[in-house]
């Protein structure tokens, strides 16, 4: 199949025009006959960032797992060509109580670390109490995810057991996530910090080097568990931290892909001059962009100016012109456009912000303004200076909020200074993102407790009928009655406007046909083990 | 001469003590937490406890003199302490990327020595010839590309024309001669030219000075062959301003090829300045500009000494 810049377009046309959630466009289905599975050879991809240490356990960047979750497995893990399911890993097989309140999981027997011991339930078990109780000196990014775990047993070497404080509906993705990376107990027992700086794991692939700034290689584990696994010789990830030189290097096969995702126009500029060597993939990603009104500060504090500003915003025709130049493109609630607890589109455009008779919407929101004195509104918009999708979403808001009269400095500044000045709350309004790895709501919802509760708040807003739907949505176990908890807290936060998803972004990336076996999915961090990745050359 | 010179090396330390100092307070001015950066810069849900706890860790809420105290302490015994973004020493995450850093600057001033020199020359020599236009045309151009630009030119080029490009992971030169010139020359060669262009310009500008001088007039007058009297009167006179040039422009390179190491995914210290900035790694950036400072200082040294070999007038006692 010839992939012309003519072919790539409608494609994306056509992406539009379905509305993107779930959707996945693959320019190489002329390819439906699957060619056998080859063994060898070594892949080589791009990276374009490097993680400051290996441990994904105190971590947030993908950075992290397209480093390490080839050396890794998890208890569980995404199956990623039926997302969300979910998988065993490490874990053979796996049951859940009626009432939620236990976990048991059997092991795969005879599984190997990279120093030749044994895995055993006392390794999961260590690595989980690392995670929910750190020791001193120790970073757990996700101590609160697991804060409902309230003991952990091991009835013999193949077995663990997990009972838990409350019922956490979420539990079982939170098992898969690829950042619980199980370590041994001895690693972390003898040294706490033994995941940052070296590599232990029962990956499908063992760590060979890590050049700093250069790049991280890893070589097929022969003694990995999942027998006939990894396909691979061996791999290595380049940084490449700059877009032009990340796109040199695919174009010019150094890389044979970059698995985080590019812009439009730079997946334009590779099927145009690679034409039909390199597969493009997309899909709807669980990031978004958010819009954070500092109700600390007058006149944000009133909550018809806020609701204003958020009515002003044309979201269904900034979809389509911000989808052509940036990662932006699907319209959608406080959970990911597509995903199964997602607000369909015709509840949607009820709440306010999502109306899709903008004429409408912006004349009630100059009347909101005007009831609330602030015809006159003027105030600075704060934004991170990253280039895809930041500045063109800060130029977009600036646009809308100028049709009804408000005028708005755009403000853009490195991350550090960007979180010092909401940490100290001295922003008007800044454009903020969720980063989330899966669909699940008690992470998609946190970001917009009250701020007591969640620091990462950028509205810094206090709301304790949210608190209370977030946490009975927490607790709920029939998936329809949580589901309207989602709505209820859903509709709460848009009335009261403290902040709100601008767009959601959207995945693009691109790998050369040579490499088989790699899976797309609506996240970065997911699929980076690479245990079934194998080339066709 | 031996007095000067020890005299010379004392007084860098005052020197670098004084930029120490100033780099170390004027960073803390910057907005922004590494540790904020770190564990939240990717919307992770961290508690202010842990962050407290990490910053605590890393000695971050102490006050800043006494911090300060620490690093002097620290870089009297040549320590330069911890990256706060990786927790690795600072001299590893520096030498890891200055032999690459070193290597295209010493490359580029071959390159850039190799061609000024005779095109600079040349240039003053046929002042408004064609040659003259020639050069200048040359020259102003290699004046007015930025080098990244220029290497972007080359790469495209590479990749346009043969369909190929240099190797994207550094080797070093004694374990691959062929792997590390196929990767290093093509940026050595984008900074080269505008480098090349800087020293040209100047020493066709001085040549054209010392060309006038009554010590030339002498020689000829004195019958003397003209080669010699350009190669071993007026060009060893004229090469001075140029030293300067050449020694300033080398230590740039050092740590200057910010957008050029990125054009060419270069892991040198350019590119480790730009992150370590973004990311308020303090200790990082305090330790490259410390280096790069004993760098302009000891190459200034140099280029002083090099004034007394060049010019005998020049005498320091």
């Amino acid at each position: 199949m010839k992939i012309t810049r003519r072919t790539a377009l409608q494609g994306t046309a056509g992406a539009l025009a379905l509305g993107v959630g779930g959707f996945n466009f693959d320019f190489t289905k002329a390819e439906a006959q699957a060619p056998a599975v080859k063994r060898g050879g070594n892949l080589t991809f791009a990276i374009s960032a490097e993680t400051p240490h290996y441990d994904p356990a105190g971590s947030d960047t993908y950075a992290t797992l397209h480093f390490a979750a080839p050396f890794y497995s998890t208890l569980l893990r995404f199956n990623l060509s039926k997302f969300p399911a979910v998988e065993g890993d490490l874990a053979q097989s796996w049951t859940v109580s009626p009432d939620l309140m236990t976990y048991t999981f059997k092991l795969h027997p005879n599984v190997k670390f990279h120093d030749g011991s044994t895995l055993t339930s006392a390794d999961v078990k260590a690595t989980y109490d690392r995670l929910r109780n750190p020791p001193a000196g120790v970073v757990s990014t996700r101590k609160a995810t697991f804060a409902d775990i309230g003991t952990i047993e091991t009835p013999d070497a193949n077995t663990v057991i997990f009972k838990m404080k409350d019922v956490n509906a979420a539990m079982i993705e939170h098992f898969a996530s690829p950042w619980n990376v199980i370590y041994t107990a001895k690693d972390i027992t003898a040294d706490p910090n033994f995941p940052k700086t070296k590599v232990n794991g029962t990956g499908p692939f063992t760590f060979v080097e890590h050049v700093k700034g250069s790049h991280v290689s890893g070589k097929k584990n022969d003694g990995y568990f999942k027998k006939g696994l990894p396909y691979l010789d061996g791999w290595k990830g380049v940084f490449t931290l700059q877009a032009a030189a990340m796109l040199n290097a695919v174009q010019g096969g150094q890389v044979l892909g970059e698995f985080r995702g590019i812009s439009p126009a730079e997946r334009d500029r590779l099927v145009q001059t690679m034409g039909d060597k390199i597969r493009i993939e997309e899909q709807s990603w669980t990031l978004n962009l958010l819009v954070c009104f500092n109700v600390d500060k007058k006149p944000f504090d009133d909550v018809r100016v806020r609701k204003a500003l958020l009515m002003a915003i044309d979201r269904w025709g900034g979809s389509v012109g911000l989808s052509r130049i940036s990662t932006l493109r699907s319209v959608g609630g406080v959970v990911r456009p597509g995903s199964p607890m997602a607000t369909p589109e015709a509840d949607l455009v009820k709440l306010p912000g999502f109306s899709k008779d903008i004429k409408k919407s912006r004349e009630e929101a100059k009347k909101l303004l005007k009831e609330a004195g602030q015809e006159n509104l003027k105030f600075v918009l704060w934004n991170r200076n990253l280039a895809m999708p930041y500045t063109p979403a800060g130029i977009f808001l600036v646009d809308q909020w100028r049709q009804i009269g408000v005028e708005v400095e755009h403000k853009q500044s490195d991350t550090g200074a960007y979180l010092a000045t909401m940490n100290a709350g001295n922003h008007d309004v800044a454009i903020d993102f969720s980063n989330l790895f899966m669909d699940d709501t008690s992470l998609a919802l946190a970001k917009y407790l009250s701020v007591t509760r969640a620091p990462e708040n950028r509205s810094r807003s206090k709301d304790a009928e949210l608190d209370k739907l977030y946490d009975d949505h927490i607790r709920e176990r029939n998936p329809e009655k949580r589901k309207a908890l989602i709505r209820a807290f859903e509709k709460r936060l848009f009335e009261q406007a403290y902040q709100q998803p601008l767009l959601w972004w959207h995945r693009i990336v691109p790998t050369h046909k040579v490499l088989m076996g790699w899976k797309m999915s609506p996240s970065h961090n997911l699929g980076a083990q690479l245990e079934d990745v194998w080339l066709n050359a | 001469m031996l007095r000067y010179t020890i005299n010379r090396v004392l007084l860098m330390i005052p020197t670098l003590l004084g930029v120490a100092v100033l780099v170390f307070f004027m960073l803390r001015v910057v907005p922004g937490d590494v540790v904020e950066i770190k564990l939240r810069g990717d919307g992770g849900n961290v508690s202010q406890e842990t962050i407290e706890l990490e910053r605590k860790r890393m000695g971050l809420d102490k006050p800043f003199v006494s911090q300060f105290g620490d690093w002097m302490i620290g870089m009297a015994t040549l320590d330069l302490g911890k990256s706060m973004w990786t927790e690795r020493p600072v001299i590893e995450e520096i030498s890891l990327r200055l032999e690459l850093s070193l290597q295209v600057a010493i490359m580029a001033t071959i390159i850039a020595v190799l061609i000024a020199i005779p095109l600079g020359t040349a240039a003053a020599l046929f002042r408004d010839t064609w040659i003259d236009y020639v050069v200048r045309i040359v020259t102003i151009g290699g004046l007015s590309i930025p080098s990244f630009w220029f290497g972007m030119l080359i790469m495209l080029t590479l990749l346009g024309l043969f369909n190929w490009l240099p190797p994207i992971t550094f080797t070093p030169i004694y374990v691959d001669p062929v792997a590390n010139l196929t990767q290093l020359i093509w940026p050595a060669m984008a900074v080269g030219y505008r480098y090349c262009a800087v020293v040209s310009r100047m020493i066709r500008s001085s040549l054209l000075e010392v060309m006038n001088e009554d010590y030339i007039r002498t020689a000829r007058a004195k019958g003397v062959y003209e080669k010699v009297v350009i190669s071993r009167h007026a060009l060893r006179n004229a090469l001075l301003p140029a030293i300067t040039v050449i020694g300033l422009e080398f230590t740039f390179l050092i740590g200057g090829l910010v957008v050029t190491e990125q054009v060419f995914n270069l892991n040198g210290i350019g590119q480790l300045f730009v992150q370590s900035v973004s990311r308020n790694d303090f200790t990082l950036i305090q330790g490259m500009v410390m280096l790069i400072a004993a760098f302009y200082v000891f190459v200034n040294l140099i280029i002083d000494l090099l004034y007394a070999v060049f010019d005998p007038r020049i005498r320091y006692e």
